[in-house]
């Protein structure tokens, strides 16, 4: 009976069972055994034995990601020293479908552990995790999908794809659902590049589809919009991506994968208050921007530049949408919306914020 | 969305915790925030404190709002 | 008045030094005095030749090797495309010897590094030469060719009066433009920037009188002949020019599956006007040809990467659909961007593989060539050698292991 192979699972504070955005700051621990989605990963693979889990707040990790590392790799070579013969073969992280924070820390783990402890190691993103341009490189990545939903073939992606790995066997995005790396890879095709190179002309010819051997890249940057250079008479907006909408949200915005954005007025306010604004993005701990919105959406500070003169004027309407799992697609149109309503009332320059 | 904003020719700096999710979405103007809950605040200070640490972030942004880059930069 | 090629062949089943040159059932006997006497007398260039063969499955190992021919000779008529040449398969001259430049190849003739080359499947007869002291770089280069095309010429002649195996008639006859089928043109980009980057078309460099259309005949009848040696890995060797396999491909599929239209050579130089002059002469006369779509090929790598993308963009742009054939340069861990030079319309790439792949290739039991060389060539860096003679060299080091005619069956992929 082929010895099982021996898997590290990593999850945050949520899947790991340790509570919701309000334990976001929970700082590494180490269990024996499973825990949440490990108990089904170990139960799909007899192959793979999950023989601990390691737990971190998202928020933790974001915002100590090279210590939070660093302690995770104290924890596991601590656990796991040489003498006692137990061997560690796969870290699997996640999967984070489509959670920043999360992915980031999954991928920061995966890329430490590997090079620094030498264990092959996965996790599961969904593509337009930003997590992904970040690590891809350097880490494998299963192609999961946005939510949840998808957790039971996530982890049966990572059971398989983890194998692989361990084995040493070439792991192909098409064939092994895993994220492109963008690495190039040598291989001996059956035809020669010649006939190759016939066959690719005769499909074009003929409007069939045909799959080209490299991509060109493409490289999305905007060239930076030129500075503002008399700042006391210009007009500057507010928008954020931090769920600051009045108290009811009017507009209903949702808490994730957020379907509009709202426009809302300033006109006589002077600083936001936990009765007049709350926050509706789910992906975070509200309790801090509730008790003053102002922590996300700084329109007291505004106003004291504006009266100063430091700034022209605070434009009196502000945009709110909630940046948790919106689709890069979506994400576009708000913004080219928001824009486009900008600039048509003669805003120069905007100061944007993020949760 | 701050890509787009920049696009349409209004300098945009970003206020946010996590900068390399920023940079890799391809903001160009970026200022790093307290924390994910409170990018403009710190509910362990006093009220004035607070008030002060927003108050250079915002500076901070408006500073970077008034630099002509050439590429991606974070204003700390 | 149709115009014919007919191709002689003999097929060279071994290959083994003698007193005589004689070939009989496929075992080609060689008499190396006569051809190395003949060399030396012909070029007072030439210091020392000595003469070496090898054959697939050998533990040899050929370094500096700086052109590979095919041993051909014009049997009836002169002109190249036409009348009837006589060619030797399975058979080829290498010349090899001390450094010029730094880009010359290896050659494994078995091992790891064997399949990387289509060399190591053929016999070789390896000329090394030494020149006199006191050549400039331009003459040991010319020398060392020169050599290489008379050794070939040499040798088939030496054998031509053998019966040969086989004929093959090589027609490229003209077709009504109405017969249903894809009018296809192959534009093939020839490296023309200087020393050891040149190339000869009809004995003339690639520099001067490019682009220009040609007979497809003409192109394989040994109208090309290589003077380059930049990266052993994507340079076109006379051998590579001679057996040209979409040249071999397209004409046998021709009037068939489509309708060849006609070889557009065109040159590579150094400077960007000039570069964007010869694509858009190239373009036209692929528009000239009425064809629908393209196939594109380059020799070399960065620079000419920004010519194959101006043929390419001009191409697409003007309606006709084409296919780029190239390798890549995508560093020894295939992170790096694999072109210098890329453009939206170039959506159909066939890639022959990434020349910085690293291989650790054995030590040989027999090195043919001086071997403390190996070291300044591409592709080989300081300490890759090992006291054991096995070394650790990239793709780019191997000759035609990523040739850009699409000669092999080597590629890239995304993982």
């Amino acid at each position: 009976m082929p010895q099982k192979i021996r898997v590290i699972h990593y999850l945050n504070q949520f899947f790991g069972g340790l509570g919701g955005e309000e334990e976001a700051g929970a700082e590494p621990s180490w269990f024996d055994g499973p825990r949440g989605p490990g108990a089904l990963l170990d139960e799909l693979t007899p192959e793979l034995e999950v023989v601990a889990t390691i737990v971190a707040g998202d928020n933790y990790m974001a915002e100590h990601l090279t210590e939070g590392t660093e302690r995770i790799l104290a924890l596991i070579e601590q656990h796991t020293p040489a003498d006692r013969g137990v061997e560690l073969e796969l870290l699997l992280a996640g999967p984070a479908f489509n959670a920043g924070r999360y992915g980031m820390a999954c991928g920061a783990l995966c890329q430490a552990v590997q090079s620094r402890l030498g264990i092959r190691a996965l996790t599961a993103l969904y593509p337009e995790n930003p997590a992904v341009a970040n690590y891809r490189r350097e880490v494998a990545m299963l192609r999961a999908g946005d939510d949840v939903m998808g957790m039971r073939e996530a982890l049966e992606g990572m059971a398989r794809v983890g194998l692989k790995l361990v084995r040493g066997e070439p792991i192909l995005p098409v064939e092994d659902g895993t994220i492109p790396r963008g690495i190039r890879q040598n291989y001996f095709s059956v035809s020669t590049g010649a006939e190759r190179a016939i066959d690719m002309l005769m499909r074009k010819l003929s409007g069939a589809d045909f799959e080209t051997e490299y991509a060109m890249p493409v490289f999305d940057r905007v060239t930076p919009a030129p500075a503002i250079e008399d700042m006391g008479s210009a007009t500057v907006a507010l928008v954020t991506s931090g769920g600051i909408v009045p108290r009811g949200n009017p507009d209903r915005i949702e808490a994730a994968s957020a379907s509009r954005f709202g426009e809302y007025p300033l006109e006589g306010l002077d600083r936001l208050t936990a009765e007049t604004h709350q926050s509706v993005h789910g992906g975070y701990d509200p309790t801090y921007a509730n008790a003053d919105p102002n922590r996300v959406l700084p329109l007291d500070v505004m106003r004291d530049l504006e009266r100063e003169g430091r700034i022209g004027r605070l434009h009196p309407l502000y945009y709110a949408t909630v940046g948790n799992a919106t689709s890069v697609r979506r994400a576009r149109r708000f913004g080219e919306e928001i824009a486009a309503l900008l600039v048509n009332e003669g805003v120069q320059a905007v100061i944007f914020t993020s949760t | 969305m701050v890509k787009e904003l920049e696009r349409a020719g209004m300098p945009t700096a970003h206020i946010c915790s996590i900068v390399p999710i920023s940079k890799t979405v391809g903001a160009n103007r970026i200022v790093p925030s307290v924390a994910i809950p409170h990018p403009l605040g710190d509910p362990a200070k006093t009220a004035e404190e607070e008030s002060a640490i927003r108050r250079a972030l915002v500076e901070k942004a408006l500073i970077a709002l008034e630099t002509d880059i050439a590429e991606q930069r974070v204003f700390d | 008045m149709p115009v014919t090629l007919s191709l002689r062949k003999s097929m060279v089943r071994s290959l083994a030094l003698g007193d005589a040159t004689t070939l009989a059932r496929g075992e080609l006997t060689l008499d190396a005095r006569a051809l190395a006497n003949e060399l030396e007398a012909q070029d007072e260039r030439i210091a020392t030749v000595e003469v070496h063969t090898t054959l697939p499955g050998e533990s040899t190992r050929v370094v500096c090797a700086k052109d590979v021919v095919q041993p051909r000779l014009k049997v009836d008529g002169t002109d190249p495309g036409a009348g009837t040449t006589y060619l030797m398969e399975n058979l080829a001259v290498v010349t090899c010897g001390p450094i010029v430049g730094f880009q010359e190849g290896i050659i494994d003739m078995s091992g790891p590094g064997a399949a990387y080359t289509p060399f190591s499947e053929l016999a070789l007869v390896v000329i090394e030469l030494r020149v006199v002291d006191g050549l400039r770089p331009h003459e040991h280069e010319a020398t060392v060719r020169h050599a290489g095309l008379r050794a070939a010429e040499h040798t088939a002649r030496r054998c031509v009066e053998f019966a040969a195996d086989e004929e093959e008639e090589i027609h490229w006859d003209e077709f009504p433009a109405d017969a249903g089928l894809p009018r296809i043109a192959y534009v093939d980009m020839l490296l023309s920037q200087g020393l050891l980057h040149d190339t000869y078309v009809l004995g003339e460099n690639a520099r001067d009188g490019l682009p220009l259309v040609m007979d497809p005949r003409v192109v394989i009848d040994t109208g090309i002949v290589s003077g380059n040696c930049v990266s052993a890995c994507d340079k076109n060797t006379t051998f590579h020019h001679q057996n040209n396999p979409l040249i071999a491909k397209l004409l046998s599929g021709h009037g068939k599956r489509w309708n060849l239209v006609g070889v557009v050579l065109t040159n590579e130089p150094t400077r960007l006007a000039e570069k964007e002059a010869s694509a858009a002469r190239a373009v036209d006369l692929v528009r000239g040809l009425g064809a629908h779509g393209a196939i594109v090929t380059k020799e070399g790598f960065g620079n000419p990467d920004a010519d194959l993308m101006m043929i390419t963009r001009g191409l697409e742009q003007a309606g006709i659909k084409a296919v780029a054939m190239t390798d890549e340069y995508a560093g020894t861990d295939g992170g790096s961007q694999s072109l210098a030079d890329t453009t939206p319309e170039a959506d159909a790439i066939v890639s022959t593989g990434n020349a910085n792949q690293r291989v650790r290739l054995p030590a040989m039991q027999k090195v043919i060539g001086p071997l403390p060389d190996i070291t300044r060539l591409a592709g080989g860096y300081p300490g890759s050698l090992h006291e054991d003679g096995s070394m650790e060299v990239e793709l780019q080091a191997i000759v035609g292991s990523t040739n850009q005619l699409g000669f092999g069956r080597l590629s890239c992929r995304e993982s």
